[in-house]
């Protein structure tokens, strides 16, 4: 960490369970952020992966303790949660797809109030993503899959968030474009203030993008250490490639 | 051609009226897709209201304001309370609540002011305007206020961020509550913006119909007509569709078949309508790319 000699942690999870009504997913999960790392969690699909950022944000109820620069956030909703500065881009991307680009990003920088920082941050967006400025005025909805993906992404960091949570950016996407998206986020990671947690079908771009890696299996972290080792773990393997 | 012209402001005049009451039901669908059958109630509850202030010694206007914050604010209370908690039930459960919510209001009504036929004061002058023997002030007034409303409140969501919030949670609450805005709060302020609306097409409507606590059940038809006509999702298409309901109520009952039958007939023509595009006239195809 290049002018971080001290790791803060600003994430941290301990026995977190959280599930679907009776339909418990997550069971006992322990994970940690530190200030400006990025973290990919991986798995087969059903793992529990999404349940783990939906539980994060504050989308789920959940037990055990999210603390969040020391300070808890188990049990807050979600908007409340987002005002501490986590941003999640969900599953699905969630943009408002009747609402033009320029009216999400607004949405994105609800809770500041400090608008020359608005503006400012909304000039960097469109460096990291330039085919937002050209399609400011359009309906979301009618973008293509990756620049849905960027939108969501950059009204995620309208929020000016300390913790991103990103659900499948790659999802849907050509590879093609998949490279330019993991670009994109290289260069977020450079640039922004910002800690990451990406879940990820993509595990070498993942990978290549994180300092650690968590590797889940039914609901259970089984494995977790530093990206680079995880690339070559069997268990990585079989998660994504089957047995 | 008197005669013409006669049903033809009469029609504009609700048509403009029903426009407001359809806006307000689009605004509780689009907030909590709900249908509200009490919306036409709550709007009669705030006339009698209303009715109450200005016997209670308060001017036209001071009670027209107050009757709309009190609307508003009543209604927030009732969402949270009543509308919020039922949310994730059975989407029948919310049919049966709003029917009870009807059925309260109406006996409330009866019950705290006398079941009979109250005159309810125009606040514009007596008299048709000058030239215009069949263009009474009253009617002219309507229009010229509910326009205006209707324009408030395109600029409320075109150009507030308010608004724009309030959009954004019809359209997407877990996205809104991600990016920090309390959904619930924004359901509330729809539910309290649908019964100003509904207030005022109450105070409007009961100078010419006369206050009484079924004063709203035409009305409420009419709205939902509309609502269905112009696009249960289009605030727009409703208040134009409103418009048409009106004037094709007024014209097909004095040329057509009269007055017994108007109200099957005009019904009869937008179920036609609706055969033919089900989402109604004004509805704009979701464009979404994958």
């Amino acid at each position: 960490m290049v002018g971080r000699p001290i790791m803060t942690l600003l994430l941290e999870v301990e026995q977190l369970c959280a599930g679907y009504g009776d339909i418990s997913i997550l069971q006992n999960i322990n994970l940690s952020i530190g200030s400006g790392q990025v973290i990919a969690l991986l798995g087969a699909n059903g793992a529990g992966k999404t349940t783990t950022l939906r539980a994060l944000s504050g989308m789920l109820k959940v037990s055990g303790r999210i603390r969040l620069q020391g300070a808890d956030i188990a049990g807050l909703p979600p908007e409340r949660i987002a005002g501490l500065g986590v941003a999640h881009v969900p599953e699905g991307r969630g943009t408002f797809s009747h609402l033009t680009v320029d009216e999400n990003l607004r949405l994105g920088a609800w809770l500041r109030r400090d608008r020359a920082g608005i503006e400012a941050d909304r000039e960097r967006m469109f460096g990291h993503f330039p085919r937002l400025k050209e399609r400011l005025s359009q309906q979301a909805g009618t973008l293509s899959g990756g620049e849905q993906q960027m939108l969501a992404i950059a009204r995620a960091l309208m929020l000016k968030p300390r913790l991103l949570l990103l659900d499948e950016p790659s999802f849907g996407l050509a590879p093609r474009l998949v490279d330019q998206l993991f670009d994109a986020l290289h260069m977020i990671r450079q640039q922004e203030q910002v800690s990451m947690l990406v879940v990820e079908q993509n595990a070498h771009a993942a990978l290549s993008l994180a300092d650690t890696a968590y590797l889940l299996e039914h609901g259970s972290i089984i494995a977790s250490g530093p990206a680079t080792d995880l690339r070559n773990d069997e268990r990585v393997q079989r998660a994504y490639l089957g047995e | 051609m008197e005669i013409f012209l006669h049903q033809l402001f009469a029609g504009v005049t609700s048509g403009a009226i029903y426009a407001s009451f359809a806006v307000a039901l689009v605004m509780v669908w689009r907030s909590t897709h709900h249908l509200n059958f009490a919306q036409g109630e709550m709007a009669m509850f705030s006339t009698y209201v209303a009715l109450a202030l200005i016997e209670a010694g308060l001017g036209y206007w001071s009670a027209f304001c107050l009757t709309i914050l009190l609307s508003f604010v009543a209604s927030m209370v009732l969402e949270r309370m009543i509308v919020a908690p039922i949310s994730k039930a059975h989407p029948l459960a919310a049919v049966i609540v709003f029917v009870a919510l009807l059925s309260i209001f109406h006996s409330l009504a009866s019950w705290l002011f006398t079941p009979v036929l109250r005159e309810f004061p125009s606040p514009f002058p007596n008299g048709s305007l000058d030239g215009f023997p069949y263009l009474s002030w009253h009617a002219t007034g309507v229009v010229a206020l509910i326009v205006l409303e209707l324009m408030a409140v395109w600029l409320f969501f075109r150009s507030t961020r308010l608004g724009l919030a309030m959009r954004a949670v019809a359209q997407n609450p877990d996205s809104s509550r991600l990016v920090g805005i309390s959904a619930g709060r924004m359901l509330a302020l729809g539910w309290g913006l649908a019964a100003a609306l509904g207030a005022v097409a109450g105070m409007m409507i009961a100078p010419i119909i006369y206050l009484d606590p079924n004063m709203m059940a035409g009305v409420l038809l009419y709205g939902f007509a509309a609502a269905l006509l112009g696009g249960i999702d289009n605030p727009w298409g409703a208040a134009a569709a409103g418009l048409i309901v009106g004037l094709l109520d007024a014209l097909v009952g004095a040329w057509l078949i009269g007055p017994e039958l108007k109200l099957s007939f005009a019904l009869a023509l937008i179920v036609g309508v609706l055969l033919v595009r089900p989402a109604g006239l004004f509805s704009r195809p979701t464009q979404t790319r994958v």
